[in-house]
């Protein structure tokens, strides 16, 4: 069994680090390099950074934050949202990215993963899926944030995109998306269990025994996780991320409990692996 | 004029490396001139992609020679990834491509399995290195860093050399070894990422640069 990795993911829009539920109704945490020192510190494998409201008029403060972010951290920084073209790809690589996350482009276009691929080589070419299970128990994947329907099955999909040259798949489960009730197993077992690619698993975990549990049902090779990781750094830090952060931080101010998390760091979740015999790095 | 020249041969992220250099202190410049190359007191060679284009490119832009005459004349060469591999005689990538062939020996692909067992492939991920024998890592730029210390991989291909005295480390993926740091005369180049490898990574940089009286 490979080192299991641990990866941070913060959703980005504007100059902030938000937080949704099924990757809907932001709500803005702070500043994303305080975030990404942060958990640079405390052990997390890599970093994950998701534009989610990726308009080109919001670009710039995009690529200003993976350039302060990649001075400032040493582990592998994988950056998605809204690229749709190579440019937009050796743009965001040239700012500091290690890997980019492709979804709505390569959907729509199967090439553009080839193509990409082709340039950037297979390992730098994350393909991210984003699942919802319909009523009929397909999974189908969806664009746009869990926002618009495509009609693609998940499991063709993920066999497709590995054909197509992806070197990794980033699984997105949008219903169990900030909910914090749990990983999908289903759907991750089935994704791991049909391609010869590394599959990061998103979505749902709300304590760190959702994360060995996972682990220990599907062998899904790493973990992206923001809520519980997030929720830990705002209690930590709350009164000084509200005098820094600029946006809508009436969530901030209110300072609600986060009731369905149990929140930890990325040394907890990996300390509850160990102690479940999972290899990780520690 | 910088120190230590940076080869853009347009593949992969460069910057990474940079930053780390930077961040070190450490006099760095990207560049694809093969003049600043041959007049550079150190060269790293990064890269990420496919062996066969990185060839190409190299060609191209003639760096083949200013490449060659800097490790001929000793003078220190830090090779990463696919600057690792690319120093090796040929590539199974693309039926059997030449390398530099400054390195006697083969870059080879993952097997698809181990054991009857279904190997992921690329690595891409955090393992740990050992070094070949009781001598460790003395004298070298993983000087100070444990056995068995993690570092950061992304890879397909692997290297296969011919004469064990060049490698410097091992790495085991799923049950299979595999040669991820090699050293010979002034070349020092690693399979994984010490940009990418956290505080430890770093440390890597920082020797290499002290040994040879860079910084």
């Amino acid at each position: 069994m490979s080192y299991k990795r641990i990866i941070p993911r913060l959703d980005i829009k504007g100059p902030n680090l938000v937080k949704g539920i099924h990757l809907e109704g932001l709500r803005v945490l702070g500043k994303p390099e305080e975030f990404a020192k942060y958990y640079y510190e405390s052990g997390a494998d890599e970093l994950m950074l998701q534009d989610v409201v990726a308009s080109l008029f919001e670009r710039n403060s995009l690529d200003e934050i993976i350039s302060k972010i990649a001075k400032e951290i040493f582990i592998p920084l994988t950056v998605g949202g809204g690229l749709r073209t190579i440019e937009d790809i050796q743009r965001v690589l040239r700012y500091g990215a290690d890997k980019v996350a492709i979804n709505t482009a390569a959907i729509k276009n199967t090439d553009f993963i080839k193509e990409a691929a082709n340039k950037f080589g297979s390992s730098t070419i994350v393909v991210s899926i984003e699942a919802i299970k319909e009523s009929d128990g397909r999974y189908l994947a969806y664009v746009d944030n869990g926002r618009d329907y495509t009609g693609v099955d998940v499991f063709e999909w993920a066999k497709k995109v590995e054909e197509l040259g992806a070197g990794e798949i980033i699984l997105s489960s949008v219903d169990k998306d900030g909910t914090g009730e749990g990983f999908d197993p289903q759907l991750i077992k089935t994704v791991v269990d049909s391609v010869s690619i590394p599959v990061i698993a998103h979505g749902g975990a709300g304590k760190k025994e959702d994360v060995t549990t996972i682990i220990k049902n599907t062998n899904v090779h790493s973990i992206a996780s923001a809520s519980i990781f997030h929720y830990d750094f705002v209690k930590k830090n709350n009164s000084k991320t509200i005098s820094t952060t600029e946006g809508n931080v009436e969530f901030l101010k209110a300072n609600r409990s986060f009731h369905n998390f149990e929140t930890c760091t990325v040394e907890e979740v990996k300390s509850d692996l160990i102690a479940n015999n999972i290899k990780c790095r520690f | 004029m910088s120190k230590i020249i940076i080869i853009d041969y347009n593949l992969g992220n460069l910057f990474s490396v940079q930053h780390a250099c930077t961040s070190l202190g450490l006099d760095v410049k990207v560049s694809q001139d093969p003049i600043e190359i041959k007049n550079a007191e150190a060269i790293i060679l990064p890269g990420v992609g496919a062996f066969n284009e990185a060839m190409i490119n190299l060609e191209k832009l003639n760096l083949i020679e200013p490449i060659k005459d800097h490790i001929n004349n000793n003078k220190p060469f830090f090779g990463i990834c696919l600057g690792l591999q690319l120093l090796f005689t040929e590539s199974e990538e693309f039926g059997n491509r030449k390398g530099l062939n400054i390195i006697e020996g083969k870059v080879v692909r993952f097997p698809k399995e181990i054991e009857g067992n279904k190997l992921i492939v690329p690595q891409i991920g955090w393992n740990t290195i050992s070094p070949k024998d009781s001598k460790g890592f003395k004298d070298s730029p993983l000087e100070g860093i444990k056995d068995n210390e993690f570092v950061y991989f992304v890879h397909s291909y692997f290297v296969a050399p011919e004469n064990e005295e060049d490698i410097l480390t091992y790495t085991n993926y799923e049950g299979h070894r595999y040669c991820s740091s090699v050293r010979k005369n002034n070349i020092f180049a690693t399979q994984f990422h010490p940009e990418k490898s956290g505080k430890e990574g770093l440390k890597i940089y920082k020797n290499w640069a002290k040994q040879n009286n860079l910084i």
